[in-house]
């Protein structure tokens, strides 16, 4: 009870901040924005996108958003130090990384609130057709690359080069999330719909967060102390 | 709860590859102690506060705290400690009022609002009670964060230059905040380069030089002299 | 032993569709297999690190982790040149090339991390070895549901029986030589720590 209730502490706090200076979520938002015009001059020709150009354009545009979510997120506990005052404090360490977790993927989920129907729309993808197929990719889909990032981010708040380093070592822990997340809505957005398909990588992603944040709650404590 | 009364350093030595920031430091405070780490810049003051507050771990020697140590006693150990870092650990965004809350609700204490009000008048602030410390200037950041790191009333406190950028009224101010903590039975460990500021309000000096301690000599002159001599002599001796 | 197997290599039988560039599998496919083994060997001595802070640990991993990034190299470079002469192409999306590509990614993200990372960053990058080793059979199975291409890892059983025993002669020999030259990294990490202890203690 006591675990929950400090998971919520850290998320209210991060959220609350976030509500006074909106600064992580519109820079993330309009770089998400910018990612899938950069990427549709690369996949649209003639006016028409490439096959499954809608489903990578969507994935990558969360990644790379993501990862600026997460390293801004953590500059502001590294500013003035924060971290280190949640470090000392009696708290369960694991809650820690779990209040920050939640508050991650909370942000990237109002990211995907406008990046999905812009998409959709940009590009034809009829993405609401199978929509609760579609949420749970998204869901478990962010929840796997906030799990890894938000791990990897705290850690490297007392590390140098920090701000190459997060995406460095967070894209290839994360591909197997990017390839589910791209074939799994790739499977619903194609000409003949492959639900079956799309389930199957559902599953993977619910496997991968299972694995992961179980990974990440029992590795925070000791890599986060020197 | 688990409580304290003393806390003992015994060889902490704590080696960054092949830089030493503490060789074989041995310290041992009791309730109602206030002793200042003096030392010039990059002699190891930090380091040591870190490991103190248990977020860094000695490469050897043992930190304990009357029987507890850190490996075993884990958080119910860290809710008696107080630190107030250098970059003075509260959020710019939110009000003195929503940092201490959350704060507060961090550490489980009870009478939130009661204890925030009381802190918010020890700092000086309860007239900017809620306005974003992004504002505040300097010195008041500073009242605010020591209230902060004293808000759950810790066995230990820990305070890296809580000096800096404080005017005479705040210094003043800060030297009997000092003097109540002694009074509460704390054990204060204060790391400064300023000897001036904290002469009288401490019971004992010590002095960190290139990563090892030397108590000051005892005795006759202003702390400041005897701190000069010992520092003239630890250049001498470097420069041999 | 290791300078045995080339003439082991040579008398194997000549397999004709393939020409001279058949021999580079007895170099490529141990080389793979013996960089998995890197990464598990680097992933488990991770994991004792963070939870026992055994330095030596710490020096298995650093070793391990170096040997699966020029391992991997080495697959990189030998992969293509086999899938050229048999796919007709240099590079092919297929699970255990591609698999191969995000391990050696990782583990090189592993050695930038300890290289750029500052002090404190083994602890870090230990993390990171450990994320990695578990990574593998994700990457693997998502890489395998994307693609399929490679030959089958029934490949070695069906060998010819005159392929399979120089076959596994490279197999025993690169591994005998990885496990040498992790032991003599390890030693050669374990000196160093010996000095910086040696100048540590000059500096009294």
């Amino acid at each position: 009870m006591n675990f929950v209730r400090t998971v919520w502490l850290v998320t209210r706090k991060d959220l609350l901040i976030e509500a006074r200076s909106k600064e992580i979520l519109f820079t993330t938002l309009f770089f998400a924005i910018s990612c899938v015009l950069v990427f549709a001059f690369g996949f649209v020709r003639e006016g028409r996108a490439l096959e499954d150009a809608a489903a990578a354009i969507l994935w990558i545009a969360i990644a790379f958003s993501g990862t600026l979510a997460l390293g801004r997120a953590f500059e502001r506990e590294r500013q003035s130090e924060t971290l280190r005052a949640l470090m000392i404090a009696p708290m369960p360490r694991p809650a820690l990384y779990l209040g920050k977790l939640l508050g991650v993927v909370l942000l990237l989920a109002a990211v995907e609130v406008v990046i999905v129907p812009l998409v959709s729309l940009m590009f034809e993808a009829p993405l609401f057709e199978h929509g609760w197929l579609t949420l749970g990719l998204l869901a478990t889909g962010t929840i796997g690359f906030a799990a890894v990032g938000t791990l990897f981010a705290a850690m490297l708040v007392r590390a140098r080069s920090r701000d190459v380093l997060l995406p460095v070592l967070l894209y290839p822990i994360t591909i197997p999330v990017i390839i589910a997340g791209v074939r799994g809505t790739a499977a619903l957005l194609q000409a003949d719909v492959d639900v079956s398909m799309a389930r199957l990588w559902l599953s993977m992603l619910v496997f991968f967060d299972a694995v992961f944040v179980t990974l990440a709650l029992w590795t925070f404590e000791p890599v986060m102390t020197e | 709860m688990l409580d304290f009364t003393s806390l003992t350093l015994t060889d902490v030595t704590r080696n960054f590859g092949r830089r030493r920031a503490l060789h074989r430091v041995s310290l041992r405070a009791a309730a109602g102690e206030i002793i200042a780490l003096l030392g010039p810049n990059g002699a190891g003051k930090s380091t040591l506060l870190s490991i103190v507050a248990t977020l860094l771990v000695p490469t050897s020697g043992t930190v304990r705290y009357g029987d507890h140590d850190a490996a075993h006693a884990g958080a119910p150990l860290r809710a008696r400690l107080g630190l107030l870092g250098h970059d003075l650990y509260i959020y710019p965004e939110l009000s003195p009022a929503e940092n201490l809350r959350f704060f507060a609700k961090v550490y489980g204490l009870d009478g939130v609002e009661r204890r925030i009000s009381a802190a918010l008048e020890h700092a000086g602030l309860s007239h900017r009670r809620d306005d974003p410390v992004s504002g505040f200037s300097r010195g008041m950041r500073q009242r605010l964060a020591l209230e902060r790191a004293l808000l759950h009333a810790p066995r230990l406190v820990l305070l890296d230059e809580p000096f800096t950028g404080l005017d005479d009224t705040a210094t003043h101010a800060l030297r009997q905040r000092l003097a109540m903590l002694r009074e509460t039975g704390s054990i204060v460990l204060v790391t400064t380069h300023d000897v001036e500021t904290i002469e009288g309000v401490i019971d004992r000096a010590v002095m960190l030089h290139n990563g090892a301690l030397a108590e000051l000599p005892a005795g006759t002159g202003s702390l400041r002299d005897r701190y000069r001599a010992v520092i003239a002599r630890g250049a001498e001796s470097s420069a041999r | 032993m290791f300078a045995y197997a080339p003439f082991m290599i040579v008398r194997a039988p000549y397999e004709t569709t393939m020409g001279p560039i058949s021999r580079i599998f007895y170099f490529h496919a141990p080389s793979g297999m013996t960089m998995f083994l890197s990464a598990f060997v680097c992933g488990i001595a991770s994991a004792i690190y963070l939870f026992s802070r055994r330095d030596g640990a710490d020096r298995v991993a650093v070793a391990a982790a170096e040997l699966t990034a020029i391992l991997g190299i080495i697959v990189l470079v030998t992969g293509p040149l086999w899938a050229r002469k048999a796919w007709g192409v240099w590079w092919e999306w297929e699970p255990r090339l591609t698999s191969s590509l995000v391990l050696w990614l990782i583990f090189v993200a592993y050695l930038l991390l300890r290289r750029y990372g500052g002090p404190g960053s083994d602890r870090l990058a230990a993390g990171v070895a450990v994320f990695g080793m578990v990574n593998v059979p994700f990457v693997y199975w998502s890489v395998n549901l994307w693609r399929t291409m490679h030959p089958k890892t029934t490949v070695v059983p069906t060998l010819p029986p005159g392929m399979r025993g120089p076959f596994w002669y490279s197999f025993v020999a690169f591994t005998l030589l990885y496990i040498i030259t992790l032991h003599l990294r390890t030693r050669l990490e374990k000196r160093r720590a010996e000095l910086e202890v040696l100048y540590l203690a000059l500096e009294e």
